[in-house]
Parts: C-alpha cells; sequence; structure tokens
C-alpha cells in the first residue's frame, strides 16, 4: 500500500509556500487567546516563593511555623516536602538532566546559590495574605563568600558552590574540588601541523554577557490536586510531556496521575523547557486540597529564570595567503550558574561547523558560579562561540585583504564536509547563502558616513525527536488535527498546510488543537527547531495514514481487493486503479467519511514516531550599522538575514523567525547584560534597565529564504527557529570594527564600552570617527 | 480596611467593582472583571502588554490604580472588534502575520489604534517611537510595524467602515 502514496516532492505545491492566516489568529488579536495566567478556577489560591537575599549562604534553619498559622495561608512547603533525588547526569534533549540539580533549582537544599533562589513556597486564599505569610517564615542564613564570573570562578582559591565537584572529562581526574564541572574535547586532524602550514594565525579573546530569553510572558501555572490524587496542571510550556516527567519524578508520583495542558505561551525562546513553578503548585494544591495559580513577577523572571550562559574564550585560526583555513583552535569557558549544564557542549560543536577545516581543536569548560541555573536559549551555545570564530575569521579576510564573503565561500561547509563534532554534511545551504548575500542588493549598496558592514556565518544542527499527531477525519469530512508540540510562533498554521497538500482538503475543514498529555502519545518539547520538522513529519504521516484508510473503506464498498483502489492526488479522491477495477465514481474524503461507520467504523489516522534526519541549517547575514562619534551608541540601519529553510511551509513564518532572531542577537551584541554588583545581586532585573530592543531601535529587518531541501522530511522541512540568532552577534560586531577602526571582542558593545574604546583609539590615532 | 465601590465605563459598557486603594487597573481589569486579554508583562510600565485607553489616551493599566477609573472611558483590547468585524488593524495584523506568540499582540493593537487616532498618517518612524512602549521579543518588529502603516493607508482611503 504504501507505494501509492507518493510523495508530492516533485510536483507543484498548492498549499505549501502560500501564506494563509492562521488558524489561532483570531483568538490572538482580540484578547481572547487563554496564556499561562489567564486561567482561574474556582477556589483557587495564590502560591508565592520566598527567595534567598543572598548570592551564597548556608541555610541553618527555616522556620515557617508563624507563616502557617496566619489566617488564610493554605499551605507552606520547603525542600523537606519533596523525595531526595540522586545527583547523576543523563542526556536529555539539548542539554543533559541531573533530577538533583532540577529539585535544587526548585527549592534550595542545604545551601542557597544565588540571589533569588526560592527557599520555601505558599499558598493563601489572597496575594496580600500570601506577602505576609513570607514576611513570616524565618531562615537563618550562614552567609558565604561568592563568585559571579566565570574566569574568577575557575581560579584557585574561589568560594566553592559544591564541596564534591570534581571536573569531569580530566584524566587523571582531579584530587580537589572547583567549580569547573567538565571540561570537553573535541577535534579534528592536526592543529600544530594546520598552524604551521599558516601563512597568518590571528589569536584572540572574547567575553560575552549572559542574557536573557526575555519572554514578555512570565512563567505561569495553575495546579489542581484532587482528594484522590489526580492532578492537572495548566501551564506556559514548551513541552508539557517534560512538564509532566519531572514533576511526577520530583514529587514521586506515577506520571499517570498528572495531566498536564500547555497554555497559549507568551514566548519561550527555550527558557520555558524546564520547571520552575510547577512542582511547588501541584505540593502546594495536594497539601491544601485547593487549585493553586503562580505567577513570577518579572523581577523573579530576571532574577531566577533561565539565562543563557556568560562566556570567556581564545580563538585562533590560521590561513595561507591564498585564504585557505588551515586550523582553527578554541578555548570555550561557559558559566553554568549555581549548577552544571551550560551550554558549552554546543558551543564547542558549533563553533567552526559554518567552515571545512581539516584540522580543529576546541576545549571547553562548564563552570558553575553564584547565579540562576542557565537554561536553553535559542541555539544553545551556538552564538557565543561562533561570535568569536566570525570575529576572527573577519579580522584575517581583512588582514589577507580578502573579500569577507570570498573568504568564507573558500572555506564554507558543504556537502561531504566532515564537522568536528562527528557527522559527515548532507545538502547544506552555506555555499548558497553565501553566494546570495554576495547576490544581494545590500551588499552592493554604499555606505554612509560612520558606517561599517559586516558579514558572519551561522550554524545550528536542529533535531527531531519522539512525536504524535493524530487526525480525524469526522462525520462529514473535516478534519480534526492533534499535535503534542506548543505553537509558540505559527506551528498549527503550518500543520494544517501540511495536512491539506497531502489530503486536498481546503484549510478551513481542518480544526487544529495543542493536546494536552492524555490525549496523544509522547511529545518531545518545542525546541531545538524541531516542530514543524517533528510535528510535520507525523501530520504527513496521519494524513496519509487517513489515505490508506480511505483506500481500504472504498475497496470494501466497492468489493474489490485493495490492490484496486488507489488515491489520486490531484483530486484528493479514491478512485479505481484501472479500466479493469470497475467504473466506480472516485471518492473525496466527504464520501468516505459518509461511509466509515458501514466499512469499519471511525477513521482516525495516527502517528507516532521518533523523527530521524533532521538537517542543520546555515545563514548569512550582512548589517550595516552607524556609530555615534559622540556619544558611542551604536545603531543597526540596515540589515539582511539570509537562511537555508529546507522547504518554507509557510514563508512569513519562516521570516518571522528570521526577524526575531536578528533582533535578539542585535539585543545581545548591543545592548542585554546581567550586571552583578559587589553584593552578589542581580542590579538590573526588569525591562527598563534590562533593555531588550524596542521598535524605534531597529530598521526593517530584510530576508532572503534559501531553499536546499532536507531529504529526510517529506516536504524538505530543515528548522529554521535556532539558526537564526547566531549570525547577528558577529555581524554587528563586525561592522562596528569596519565603521571604527577597532576590533572589539566583549559583548554587549555598549555606548561606554564603544566610547571608551574610540577614545584610547583616538589618543594614538588609530579610529577612524 | 473598606474595598472601594467604583463605577466606569469599560468599552463602553457601564461597570462597577468594588477594590482595594493599592489595586492596579490590570488587576481590576484581568481578575475582577474577567478581561483576561489585556496582559501582564512586567508590572513596572515598561512592556505596555497592558496597555488600554483612558478617555482615549493610552496608558499602562499596571501604573494606575482601579480607584483611578472611577468616571473614566475605559479601552481594552475586547473592545476592538465590533461584532463580527475585525478592526482593520487586527486584520492586518493577521494578513502581514504580525504576531508568533501574540502576548504582546493586545497591547501593541491598543496602542496602534491610538496612535492612527492621533496620527491617521504616520511615517514609519513615527511608527516605531510611539509602539517603542511595546515590547515584542518574536518579531524584530519588522512585520508589526508593516502592518500598522498598511492599516493605516485602507483607514486613509475608507476601505475598512472599522
Amino acid at each position: 500500500m504504501q507505494d501509492k502514496v507518493q510523495s508530492p516532492m516533485s510536483s507543484e505545491f498548492s498549499v505549501i509556500g502560500t501564506r494563509p492566516i492562521r488558524p489561532d489568529g483570531v483568538d490572538k488579536v482580540t484578547g481572547r487567546a487563554r496564556f499561562g495566567a489567564d486561567l482561574n478556577l474556582p477556589g483557587q489560591l495564590t502560591g508565592l516563593v520566598l527567595r534567598s537575599p543572598h548570592a551564597h549562604a548556608r541555610i541553618k534553619s527555616i522556620d515557617t511555623t508563624a507563616a502557617a498559622a496566619l489566617a488564610g495561608v493554605k499551605a507552606v512547603v520547603t525542600r523537606k516536602d519533596f523525595i531526595e533525588q540522586p545527583d547523576g547526569t543523563s542526556a536529555f534533549g539539548e542539554g543533559t538532566l541531573n533530577l538533583h540539580d532540577v529539585i535544587s533549582t526548585v527549592l534550595a537544599g542545604d545551601k542557597v546559590l544565588f540571589a533569588g533562589h526560592p527557599v520555601a513556597a505558599v499558598a493563601a486564599t489572597s496575594r496580600e495574605i500570601a506577602k505576609q505569610a513570607l514576611k513570616l517564615i524565618k531562615v537563618d542564613y550562614e552567609v558565604l563568600p561568592h563568585v559571579i564570573d566565570v574566569d574568577e570562578a575557575m581560579a584557585p582559591g574561589a568560594p566553592l558552590l559544591h564541596a564534591g565537584m570534581i571536573t569531569q572529562g580530566v584524566t587523571p581526574a582531579p584530587t580537589t574540588p572547583s567549580n569547573i564541572a567538565k571540561r570537553i574535547d573535541i577535534g579534528l586532524g592536526d592543529v600544530d601541523a594546520g598552524f604551521k602550514a599558516a601563512d597568518v594565525i590571528i589569536e584572540r579573546s572574547f567575553k560575552t554577557a549572559a542574557v536573557h530569553q526575555g519572554y514578555i510572558e512570565p512563567h505561569a501555572c495553575i495546579a489542581t490536586v484532587s482528594e484522590d490524587g489526580q492532578a492537572e496542571l495548566w501551564v506556559s510550556t514548551q513541552g508539557h510531556w517534560i512538564v509532566r516527567m519531572l514533576c511526577a519524578k520530583l514529587l514521586g508520583w506515577d506520571i499517570n496521575r498528572i495531566k498536564v495542558t500547555a497554555a497559549e505561551i507568551g514566548g519561550g525562546f527555550g527558557g520555558k523547557t524546564v520547571v520552575y513553578l510547577e512542582p511547588l503548585s501541584l505540593l502546594l494544591s495536594q497539601k491544601a486540597r485547593r487549585p493553586v495559580k503562580m505567577v513570577m513577577s518579572r523581577e523573579e523572571v530576571m532574577r531566577a529564570s533561565g539565562p543563557t550562559s556568560a562566556a570567556s574564550m581564545t580563538i585562533k585560526i590560521g590561513a595561507t595567503k591564498d585564504g585557505r583555513i588551515t586550523a582553527g583552535e578554541a578555548l570555550l569557558k561557559f558559566q553554568a550558574g549555581m549548577a552544571p549544564g551550560s551550554p558549552v557542549g554546543p558551543g564547542c560543536m558549533c563553533a567552526f561547523a559554518p567552515y571545512d577545516i581539516a584540522n580543529i581543536k576546541v576545549v571547553g569548560y562548564d563552570v558553575v558560579s553564584n547565579r540562576p541555573k542557565v537554561a536553553a536559549y535559542r541555539a544553545p551555545g551556538a552564538p557565543i562561540s561562533e561570535y568569536a570564530v566570525e570575529s576572527v575569521i573577519d579580522e584575517l579576510a581583512g588582514k589577507l585583504g580578502l573579500d569577507p564573503i570570498e573568504f568564507r565561500l573558500k572555506n564554507a561547509a558543504k556537502q561531504g564536509t566532515k564537522a568536528a563534532y562527528g557527522p559527515k554534511f548532507g545538502p547544506v545551504g552555506m555555499v548558497e547563502a553565501l553566494e546570495a548575500a554576495k547576490a544581494s542588493a545590500h551588499w552592493r549598496s554604499p555606505l554612509g558616513k560612520n558606517q561599517g558592514r559586516g558579514i558572519a556565518a551561522g550554524f545550528w544542527f536542529n533535531i527531531g525527536g519522539e512525536t504524535t499527531v493524530s487526525l480525524v477525519l469526522n462525520e462529514d469530512g473535516t478534519l480534526g488535527l492533534t499535535a503534542g508540540t506548543p505553537d509558540i510562533g505559527g506551528l498549527r498554521a503550518s500543520l494544517c498546510m501540511m495536512a491539506s497538500e497531502e489530503l486536498k482538503v481546503p484549510l478551513e475543514k481542518i480544526r487544529v488543537q495543542i493536546g494536552d498529555t492524555n490525549q496523544l502519545g509522547y511529545n518531545f518539547l518545542t525546541g531545538g527547531s524541531r516542530s514543524t520538522f517533528s510535528s510535520g513529519m507525523a501530520t504527513v504521516e496521519a494524513a496519509r495514514d487517513i489515505k490508506r484508510e480511505a483506500i481500504k473503506r472504498a475497496a470494501k464498498l466497492w468489493e474489490l481487493p485493495e490492490e484496486a483502489v488507489e488515491w489520486d492526488a490531484a483530486s484528493g479522491a479514491v478512485r479505481p486503479a484501472g479500466p479493469n477495477a470497475g467504473k466506480h465514481k472516485p471518492m473525496t474524503l466527504v464520501d468516505i467519511a459518509k461511509i466509515a461507520g458501514k466499512t469499519g467504523g471511525p477513521i482516525v489516522g495516527y502517528s507516532r514516531l521518533n523523527a530521524h534526519g533532521a538537517a542543520p541549517s546555515f545563514a548569512a547575514h550582512i548589517a550595516d550599522v552607524e556609530v555615534d562619534p559622540e556619544t558611542g551608541k551604536v545603531s543597526v540601519v540596515r540589515y539582511t538575514a539570509i537562511q537555508d529553510a529546507g522547504r518554507a511551509i509557510h514563508p512569513s513564518y519562516v521570516e518571522g523567525q528570521y526577524q526575531g532572531g536578528v533582533a535578539q542577537g542585535i539585543g545581545w551584541a548591543l545592548n542585554e547584560e546581567y550586571i552583578y554588583g559587589q553584593d552578589g545581586q542581580l542590579q538590573n532585573a526588569g525591562f527598563l534597565d534590562y533593555r531588550i530592543p524596542v521598535a524605534s531601535d531597529l530598521p526593517m529587518l530584510d530576508t532572503i529564504i534559501i531553499e536546499v531541501p532536507n531529504p529526510a522530511h517529506p516536504y524538505g522541512v530543515r528548522g529554521v527557529g535556532e539558526t537564526c540568532i547566531v549570525p547577528p552577534l558577529a555581524a554587528v560586531s563586525n561592522a562596528v570594527s569596519r565603521a571604527t577602526g577597532i576590533r572589539f571582542a566583549e559583548l554587549p558593545m555598549s555606548p561606554p564600552k564603544v566610547l571608551a574604546a574610540l577614545d584610547a583609539a583616538r589618543a594614538n590615532g588609530a579610529a577612524k570617527i | 480596611m473598606a474595598k472601594h465601590h467604583v463605577v466606569t465605563t469599560v468599552n463602553g459598557d457601564p461597570v462597577e467593582f468594588l477594590c482595594e486603594s493599592g489595586e492596579t487597573l490590570l488587576d481590576v481589569l484581568r481578575n475582577q472583571l474577567n478581561m483576561t486579554g489585556t496582559k501582564e508583562g512586567c508590572s513596572t510600565g515598561d512592556c505596555g502588554a497592558c496597555s488600554v485607553t483612558v478617555d482615549g489616551r493610552l496608558v499602562c493599566s499596571c501604573l494606575m490604580l482601579g480607584v483611578e477609573a472611577a468616571g473614566k472611558k475605559i479601552g481594552t483590547i475586547e473592545g476592538l472588534a465590533s461584532g463580527d468585524k475585525l478592526h482593520p488593524l487586527q486584520q492586518k495584523f493577521l494578513e502581514h502575520a504580525a504576531l508568533q506568540c501574540g502576548v504582546c499582540t493586545p497591547g501593541v493593537l491598543v496602542a496602534a489604534k491610538a496612535l492612527l487616532e492621533k496620527h491617521p498618517d504616520p511615517t514609519e518612524t513615527e511608527v516605531r517611537y510611539w509602539l517603542a512602549g511595546n515590547l515584542c521579543r518574536c518579531t524584530g518588529y519588522d512585520k508589526i510595524i508593516r502592518a500598522v502603516m498598511d492599516a493605516a493607508k485602507d483607514m486613509r482611503s475608507g476601505r475598512h467602515a472599522g
């Protein structure tokens, strides 16, 4: 049967590549869409978290007696209410998982490890009473010395966060503990020989600041646990199956006890792939026997949820006079926050991935310090390491007197290139993206006064993973599509388009939803740019399942063997396979739905798979900046993002991903940073002082979509959400360097830093402006 | 302390509620009137997700007390569409794909409507500065700006009755 279900890959698409209005659109422009904090339940309590005022302290005692006795307080929880977890690491999704670290992030154990670390939680009949209760909890702290910066945390004699931390990945194993959780080594060829063959070598050190994902919707959830132990959780998350698994493990419950519904999610960017409030709300609700709603304040989001790593790096690259890179070496030190798990691993793997280089050596360190535990942030690790590499590549091009695009083209990764992290690339779009950059009107346009133009390449793996989708053929021939990966930016539109393309059913006849954890088999989360790839693949499989069933039903009705019936892709109907099969009138899905009852019952397409064959996406970005010589303020005046999508299902949402990634990358390059005082306190825990780009900071963000189809996906999808945040850091930095004549090696390039560099360069006559 | 009895108008409807002295208009809208279309992103007036109009003026409802709403005309996202007819801004946001996660969208739309009522023919720069108080982390603003400009053009030519 399978061979009759042809992929329309080679034919013209009728739906894919068009720009229909998204199915969840009207709810989102009318205020009807329900996000994490928008659900209220009868009898609900307000849950609040008590947080550490210290960056590092031992908890000598916690006394919750007075808080629990306050009228209106219905439950109080501390770490003692949770079961203990094994302290060990296992691979999980885009990073690793250690349940002891997960519970220690949710609630501190013996020590608080950052200012803002949760210590206790309360549920009360009003927010005011809950606030009063927090004040009544007495915590006796023994304050300890703290360390914030990654280089300082690695230095001998630094305050130790974890007395038993022995660096992994080093042989022989160190005999004394440190803040270095892990060392990573990856490589290819012989870098010493490679550098010997080089005519020019540049080595430079870089620093990048910790930045936050900056989703506009704070973390929010509401839990209700009934007397028989059945629990429901409504939550803003990128992965409700992950939330269910983590909560069940932390609480010691069977998984079936918890039903998790993913609310509409107000941005995540990786930051909503972990749990903070969810286990607390479940436990508080179990204790109080009432629903418990918890919503973080913006200050809590900034102080205690995800940023990504700050980093300190050294990059060395050598090339011959004719522009061939002979060797690349990187030392990457990533700050992980209070527990191991920085994205230094993918940072190491991605560092040189845009290039075909024979000799590569990368060493990475995962380093704990007294900050919140980092969470995934869009292409975790890649923007940091690729920024440093792309800066040196750019400087090398300058030193060699080569055009920066030509230099990159000469060394670009292509089909067959062996990446330092292992695989050989299949068909990839690095060369195509660079060629498109070279051919763009932007690249050839003139620059104004105090302006500079930068280019940078970018790479991200993309992932697949476990996925389930169901597609119900309703009685009237319309369809109900249920997927399990939360839709952050147009997924439902893309899935409907793929189902529509496959079945030739009009879009308005397909109703789509994100199902809860009881409605489908396991789904890994929305992350790794996997949702359109994986849920798309499962949607197409489920649609093909419907076609196969339609053939069976028609065969039964026509009393023909199934081989004598086929699906006609052009008309979207089943028909006799040839003249010998008789003159039956073709049946559409509307016709098939009518006879479902008498030919075997309801028709449901179903697909459960582990999506393999995710393919990387490469990008080339061009940034024009203008530097104000008086203030050091950098403005991005023109920007073009060029990226391989594999196939753009809904081009508007692909462009939207590119533009959103660019804006975040520009923020990372120019404004955003976690600023700590000597006291270990975050000094800018709000949108006023942690300034993400606003509308007046940015120009229009031009996009060029390249399509080098991924052969493993029925429609060629690669995944586009992450690569686009990788190039902007270096593209902007390279532009600033070319505008000013000063090579910058630290992010963010905020006005005070740029002005200081300009002043210093002017003093010795090296500044261009 | 006794709660305050407040009589006001929301999207043209008479509304009364009881609120604490310190309760914000945002909390009143969301928690008392069940109008959750107005979002809370920061509660410090920095993100604009809670944008509403008060007597036609754009305000962060997290920075205004519920008691201050007495006798005023409050406009929220729930009042943008009339019947089945979306406001031209809403329609253009859909057509331009000017939203991704959608959590900032209600505030952006309320702010953009206030702009076009005051300045029906804004330049791109004027739109960017007017919306500088409405943070969006998903879109990079490009499609938002295009949607607002396009809606303004249609509204000027009277193509939408909105």
